[in-house]
């Protein structure tokens, strides 16, 4: 949670350049055509330091799943490079990429069917430790039940089914799984949206203190700006395939540069009745347009209140505008005119959008 | 002028493991042309409350008693026959998921105009007409055209306006939506809260938003009844449930929300523990098993009335003091619900 772990400059523990991953659309009898291509993840880099926590926030469609998944390998990329504690995972087998699982687990979104409805706590927990070999015998057990003491379970549910449990309960189920394993990363996909606000805040603090304990990194996806905020050191926010822009966390609240960024925080009601009253919410019109065939330039254009001609034309490549702000956009907010105009390209813009740099204007927010 | 005025209702069902009060004692009313926010978690019964006052929880095992006076009449003894006549005509519901909500092998026109034939005698050629209106209305581009799609050739946001569109067939005099963002991104929600709030103006109906986001309560609702385990705990306007609250699970709401527009706190507030199984409801105040201010009199259920003089509406159900609620309610600053030790 604290502001140096984001700037602590050593060896990344997670780095991923360029990562895409298209699924085929397939059509035809006989023959397997391909017709389209799902743009899922196009493009994507990353770079993740150790014990620090990145947000990825972006609204549903927009690839961010998909891109834990693939980036853990659950699923196989079109191309790309993922480099976890400088060893590329991009190309490795299975059987090389197996002793690496336990160092990279998962917490998924749905509490219910992502444990078995059949096996219980104890086993659910426990056999993960067993497979990579980190325990035996009466050893699981205990271990198992100290898990469960620290995410806020008791030894005695050891023999409990988790239909047994409140989703709030089975969310730390899930946790104790994935930290059994002592993981070094661990991606967090929507885990607390299918959660009442009351226990959100719970698995939230329950996951900062792991942190803290456990030295852990986190990949923690959301779809709304709200609940990121919190735990994250950095946020990285992805509308269609693409990042649009990452900053520090506080500074993507207070100075969003992507309308994107802007649309979303606007869209958050806030709760308190005498401001709502007095603000004008920025209301994006439309949905987003299908990832089969995103819209040319930038992919935000057929939704932005501020694009022009070029942004249909010219895809804006990421490029550093100060105070860690990261974001491709030709139209950026709350930027000033030094900032704009010294900003560069940076290496992990998406390729197709060229490495020259188009001009920006700058407009106040 | 009261729309609806729900009295005492309780919903009970027997179920193989017991008694479940889903719904104990729930008493609100609903002005015409306002907006009524129900807020709490899931499982505190503010669906069941609603489904029971349109009669759409009847069944052999479930017990409901209390009344709904509606215009006048009470929903909750009519006929089945007359039920139907009132609902979707003069009050219509909303719902969470708007892909489970629509019939997937029929385009959407068709079932508009089913909508529109169950209520008024008018052939399928006007009630076409009428059904394209409509989807105009919510906001649909292309609407001649978007009514011959299918369910599944639609985003959740352009479902929701067709769920809302198929509500306001007859131009009902209330409208309940239950979590009628919940599924839907924050962008979508936006679209979806103004609409709703737009159309509320140009056909002045009465709305209950039910849901467990006090965001959106506060950007839709005038009032705001804040449900758990069962009960209404504390039923104000909304200036009141946010800045003078007297519950103090409403303090705890309130607490645990992240505002975007505030600097971050160290740690999330948080209620601790969990709602309790409405199997085996503690006794007395529901709330007093989670609660740090608890005292011996909350195993009584306190009544809700008001316990401001100057707020003879605001009304809540808890023992403490008003003066004691003022002090306890400030945690480092803001309101909330201090950590027990």
């Amino acid at each position: 949670m604290n502001e140096e772990r984001g700037t602590r400059n050593e060896e990344p523990l997670l780095e991923v350049r360029h990562l895409v991953k298209h699924f085929p659309i397939k059509s035809g009898v006989l023959l397997d055509r391909e017709v389209a291509r799902v743009q899922a993840v196009d493009d994507v880099s990353l770079t993740l330091s150790e014990g620090e926590t990145l947000g990825l926030v972006g609204e549903s469609g927009c690839g961010k799943s998909t891109l834990c998944r693939t980036l853990l390998r659950l699923i196989e990329p079109t191309s790309g490079s993922i480099r976890f504690e400088g060893r590329e995972i991009g190309g490795i087998s299975q059987r090389e990429l197996r002793p690496l699982r336990r160092e990279m687990q998962m917490i998924f979104q749905d509490p219910f069917s992502s444990l078995n409805p059949r096996r219980r706590v104890g086993q659910i927990v426990g056999d993960p430790m067993r497979l990579h070999g980190l325990a035996e015998g009466s050893d699981v057990k205990r271990m198992v039940e100290e898990l469960l003491d620290r995410v806020g379970l008791s030894a005695e549910h050891y023999n409990r089914f988790p239909h047994e449990f409140s989703g709030g309960q089975r969310q730390r189920i899930g946790i104790a799984r994935a930290l059994g394993l002592r993981p070094k990363l661990i991606v967090a996909d929507e885990p607390v949206s299918a959660l009442d606000v009351s226990i959100q805040a719970q698995i939230i603090n329950l996951l900062d203190d792991l942190q803290d304990e456990f030295g852990l990194t986190y990949i923690f996806v959301a779809h709304d700006l709200g609940v990121v905020r919190h735990i994250s050191d950095r946020i990285a926010v992805m509308y269609l395939g693409k990042i649009v822009e990452t900053a520090p966390a506080q500074k993507l609240y207070t100075d969003p540069v992507h309308p994107y960024t802007v649309a979303l925080l606007s869209a958050v009601p806030i709760p308190d009745p005498k401001e709502n009253r007095e603000r004008e919410p920025l209301v994006l019109e439309g949905d987003v347009p299908s990832p089969v065939n995103p819209p040319s330039g930038c992919r935000f254009h057929t939704r932005c209140p501020w694009a022009s001609a070029v942004c249909s034309e010219i895809e804006p490549p990421l490029m550093d505008f100060g105070e860690g702000r990261i974001a491709a956009c030709h139209h950026p907010r709350n930027v000033s005119a030094e900032q704009a105009a010294s900003a560069e390209v940076v290496p992990e813009s998406p390729q197709t959008a060229g490495a020259a740099r188009p001009d920006v204007e700058p407009a106040q927010a | 002028m009261t729309l609806l005025q729900v009295n005492d209702l309780q919903v009970h069902f027997e179920t193989e493991d017991g008694l479940v009060r889903a719904v104990d004692g729930v008493s609100f009313s609903v002005e015409e042309g306002k907006t009524l926010g129900i807020v709490g978690e899931s499982g505190c019964g503010k669906s069941v409350a609603n489904l029971s006052v349109l009669g759409l929880t009847r069944s052999p095992n479930a017990r409901i008693s209390g009344s709904a006076l509606f215009e006048g009449e009470d929903l909750l003894a009519l006929g089945t026959e007359r039920l139907r006549r009132i609902r979707g005509n003069e009050a219509a519901m909303i719902f969470q998921d708007p892909l489970s909500s629509l019939h997937p092998f029929y385009d959407i026109g068709t079932q508009l105009i089913e909508a529109v034939q169950a209520h008024q005698n008018v052939p399928t050629s006007a009630a076409r007409d009428r059904a394209i209106e409509l989807l105009e209305l919510v906001g649909i581009p292309d609407p001649a055209r978007r009514a011959d799609h299918y369910p599944h050739e639609m985003s959740g946001g352009m479902r929701q306006r067709v769920m809302i569109a198929m509500a306001l067939v007859n131009e009902p005099k209330l409208l309940i939506a239950d979590e009628p963002t919940t599924a839907l991104d924050v962008t979508i929600q936006a679209q979806i809260l103004q609409l709703l709030e737009r159309l509320q103006d140009e056909l002045g109906m009465a709305v209950i938003i039910i849901t467990h986001d006090l965001g959106v309560v506060a950007e839709v609702a005038d009032r705001v009844a804040v449900m758990y385990a069962g009960r209404i705990v504390e039923d104000g306007t909304l200036d009141e449930i946010f800045y003078e609250p007297q519950h103090p699970y409403t303090w705890g709401l309130l607490g645990s929300l992240s505002r975007l527009d505030r600097p971050r706190p160290r740690r999330l507030p948080q209620i601790p523990g969990m709602p309790p199984s409405l199997l085996a409801p503690p006794e007395g105040c529901h709330f007093r098993p989670r609660c740090p201010h608890a005292f011996e009199k909350c195993q009584e259920v306190p009544p809700l009335e008001s316990r401001l003089a100057e707020a003879p509406d605001h009304l809540d159900r808890c023992w403490l003091d008003p003066d004691e609620k003022r002090s306890k309610r400030e945690v480092e600053g803001r309101i909330g619900l201090e950590a027990p030790d």
